[in-house]
């Protein structure tokens, strides 16, 4: 199979295309916008729509009305830009328009930097918009997997229909690495008979946010729950690597982080640490049992996050106090390094009598 | 004789770090320079924007805020309301007036809040590479417009301050360039008009500088200035576009 | 096991990141797995630029590093930055035309290259400097091969940028001459 060296903000742009996008609507913010400089060359080629709206409101209300048709629809942006998508991203949650929302985030908060950071995780999992709303959130940690993402993305929008969530970081997205084009086959989805074409010869139908009835309003709440059960039960994702039988410590990271702590893995391995990494892939659904049943085989656990301790509150909901839960951090753009990483698990270990 | 070269008291001495050939610097002065001939700085607060001149608080011996992309206008309001005897002004780019900030920058014109406002002109989004601009010509080719703008894709190249002209509350509105000793005295007579028509209560003002930005556009300074010339300026002509004379404002 | 981790600095406008795009497509081309890794945003404007390439037979994890093992600097800013960085025993190509400070360390290979001068006067293209610090590299620590690199090169430079192509391999040619007689 031929690899091709691509940078990740372009992998994942040619993977949308790839895996049926045809509208994009984006208001440029570093370090993503290589996503609408690719898009703006390679929309038109397929016949496709790229629009550089005025604003991310706009973004994301013009990737309403594009759900609303029935089409396979794409935003993405940063930190400050989500921000400002979190209306619309309840929104389409309400309306149920599958969509897909990509954030390279960035260090924050505020105007932050532009160095790459994971201090979106609770806006991306929590929400940020108003009312009782999820989004499915996938956090890639290679360009190969934001291909393959990328398309899980569209596929999962489309079977839930709610919106999804892209988190990667200014890394994952100005990095290259070897990409395969592969066909990725994904099971068949029904129909979007829900899809607004106007009415034609057919019933006339509606997408509509609004519900003044509480008590239809709880039982859609009610159906919204159930989308979110279902999703956990089917859709949860994660990689375990390292030493999964018997470790005596367990590593959560995901994406950008999850690389260095291979790295960590591996140097751990020559000093005779066994170490299991896991990593979500799904950041919701969070894969909560599989962090408790490895953090009792563990018996400690070492989060390492770029924010102040945001997954480690899940983290900890997985673990419910069945091991201790150690955090190692860096922020503001900063990376954590493989020798940082060390040295705090060297410390875990002295602290427990170990070398 | 005039010494030109000497620096306005309202500037930090610290040099610009603006790429070659950038206007965003001579405005900044020119603004300093008004700053110092009315003699305001010290009840004089500047409101930055986000875009390469991000960090123009650090140039300014003045009291600043930063805020939010686009949203300039509405910090301005909030500083003013609270403090309406200091001056009060603020300096975006075309993408922060005129693409995200354009809600805000027609409110605060329509209120006639007393605020200058400054808004650079240079045809793209400088700070983030070069992507399309409102103000983005037609067929000007930009790393989001690759084929060039086209009317029917992308628009027309927006006239925001003919557009905030026919706002009641907009007082003062002119457009100038600074690519020659006259056009910049030009612009300097507009800059310090559009302080008076703060000073004197009489509304909003705004001043749009049309300013090159070789990097982005792939010119050298010299071609950069003349594009302005031959290209944005019969697009976007100078002079003053609207003069409210009468018409104080004073809310009190 | 193979594993290189590589990096780059200098201005931005010296081609830094293309000598670290060129390295990973050869890595690729010969198999392994590669990364590449920019610096990126305002500080690129005029300022430093760097990126770390690494290479190596297995999945890579970090793709930035505290402890390269090959490390080129093109000017004085990124010299001082990166020398103390190098791992022990690993190799620093110093660009002799813009560092004239002399590197104290003992514990690394030391590998000095006028690359401008070389470029201007040889190749007759200024740009072609970092082709000839990559050959003079390649020469000096065979991480891969010169076809490899010369393959790359033509998967990169495409369409209008085809009639680069002579002109770069014979930049790689005479870093790899001068790295020849340096050994001599
Ligand atoms: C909400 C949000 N979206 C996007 C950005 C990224 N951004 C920073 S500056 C800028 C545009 C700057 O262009 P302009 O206002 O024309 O100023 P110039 O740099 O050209 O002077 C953008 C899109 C941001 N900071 N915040
Ligand atoms: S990128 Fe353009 S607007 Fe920004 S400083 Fe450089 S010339 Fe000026
Ligand atoms: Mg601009």
């Amino acid at each position: 199979m031929e690899r091709i060296l691509m940078k990740g903000n372009e992998a994942l742009a040619e993977a949308a295309i790839q895996a049926g996008c045809r509208f994009y609507f984006g208001y440029p913010i570093t370090p993503q916008t290589e996503i609408s400089e690719y898009l703006s060359r390679r929309l038109p080629e397929v016949g496709g729509v790229f629009l550089q709206a005025e604003s991310e409101i706009a973004a994301i209300n013009m990737v309403y009305g594009a759900a609303a048709t029935g089409a396979r629809v794409m935003t993405s942006s940063s930190g400050p830009g989500i921000s400002l998508k979190q209306e619309g991203i309840s929104y389409l949650a309400s309306a149920e328009l599958p969509c897909v929302v990509v954030n390279m985030s960035r260090g924050g908060p505020g105007l932050g930097n532009i160095q790459p950071a994971q201090s979106d995780y609770f806006q991306a999992t929590r929400g940020g918009g108003h009312g009782d709303y999820r989004t499915l959130v996938l956090a890639p940690s290679s360009v190969q997997e934001l291909v393959s993402l990328t398309h899980r993305a569209f596929y999962l929008a489309d079977k839930y229909r709610n919106p999804v969530k892209i988190l990667g970081d200014g890394m994952l997205g100005q990095m290259m690495e070897p990409v395969t084009w592969e066909e990725i086959e994904l099971p068949p989805l029904p129909p979007k008979n829900w899809a607004i074409k106007g009415k034609g010869e057919g019933e006339r139908k509606f997408i509509l946010c609004m519900e003044l009835d509480p008590q239809e309003l709880e039982k859609f709440n009610r159906k919204l729950e159930k989308k979110y059960q279902q999703m956990a039960e089917e859709d949860t994702a994660w990689e375990i690597f390292g030493e999964e039988s018997d470790p005596h410590l367990l590593l959560v990271g995901f994406g950008t982080v999850a690389r260095i702590l291979k790295s960590v893995i591996r140097e751990g391995k020559k000093e005779g640490w066994r170490i299991a990494l896991l990593r979500p892939i799904t950041l919701f659904p969070f894969p909560y049992k599989v962090v408790q049943k490895m953090a009792e085989k563990a018996g400690k656990v070492l989060v390492v996050e770029m924010n102040l301790g945001q997954m480690i509150e899940d983290v900890k909901l997985g673990v419910e106090g069945k091991a201790p839960v150690h955090f190692y951090s860096r922020v503001g753009g900063m990376v954590p390094t493989v020798d940082e990483v060390l040295q705090k698990i060297a410390d875990i270990l002295r602290g427990e009598g170990r070398k | 004789m005039k010494t030109i070269f000497e620096r306005p008291k309202t500037l930090i001495n610290k040099p610009f770090t603006y790429c070659p050939g950038c206007h965003h610097g001579l405005a900044q002065r020119l603004i300093a320079e008004v700053i110092d001939e009315l003699d305001i700085a010290e009840k004089t607060i500047g409101v930055g924007p986000v875009g390469c001149s991000v960090y123009i608080y650090e140039f300014f011996n003045l009291d600043f805020v930063m805020g939010a992309h686009g949203r300039a206008p509405a910090v301005a309001t909030g500083v003013k309301r609270s403090l309406p005897d200091r001056i009060v002004f603020s300096y975006q780019g075309d993408g922060d007036i005129a693409a995200i900030g354009t809600a805000e920058i027609v409110h605060c014109a329509n209120r006639g809040e007393l605020i200058t406002s400054f808004f650079i002109n240079n045809a793209v989004f400088g700070m983030t590479g070069g992507q399309m601009a409102p103000t983005t010509l037609l067929g000007q080719k930009t790393t989001t417009s690759p084929f060039g703008r086209s009317a029917e894709v992308q628009g027309f190249p927006f006239k925001l301050g003919e557009m905030l002209a026919q706002a009641e509350g907009s007082a003062y509105i002119a457009r100038v360039a600074l690519t020659n000793p006259r056009l910049i005295n030009q612009a300097k007579r507009c800059i310090k008009k559009a302080f008076l028509t703060q000073i004197e209560k009489k509304g909003f003002a705004l001043v749009e500088i049309l300013s090159p930005c070789p990097t982005n556009w792939g010119m050298t300074p010299l071609e950069a200035v003349q594009w302005v010339e031959e290209k944005m300026i019969p697009y976007f002509p100078l002079g003053e576009i609207k003069v409210k004379e009468d018409g104080s404002h004073d809310a009190s | 096991m193979m594993h290189h981790e590589i990096l780059i600095g200098g201005f931005g406008g010296q081609g830094i990141l293309f000598l670290g795009r060129v390295l990973a497509t050869a890595g690729m081309l010969e198999g392994h797995e590669v990364s590449w890794f920019p610096s990126y945003g305002p500080e690129m404007r005029g300022g430093t630029a760097s990126c770390t390439v690494i290479i190596s037979a297995e999945e890579i994890g970090a793709t930035v590093t505290d402890h390269p093992d090959i490390c080129i600097v093109m000017n004085e800013p990124s010299f001082r930055r990166f020398s103390p960085l190098v791992k022990e025993g690993g190799l620093l190509v110093i660009n002799s035309s813009l560092i004239r400070e002399n590197c104290s360390r003992q514990d690394i290979e030391i590998l000095k290259i006028p690359a401008n001068e070389l470029a201007g006067k040889e190749t007759g293209v200024a740009e072609t400097t970092n082709m000839v610090i990559l050959g003079a590299l390649i020469a000096r620590k065979p991480i891969l091969s010169f076809s490899a690199v010369k393959s790359a090169l033509e998967e990169i430079l495409t369409g209008k940028k085809k009639n680069l192509l002579s002109v770069n391999f014979k930049a790689l040619q005479v870093g790899k001459n001068f790295e020849e007689k340096e050994r001599q």
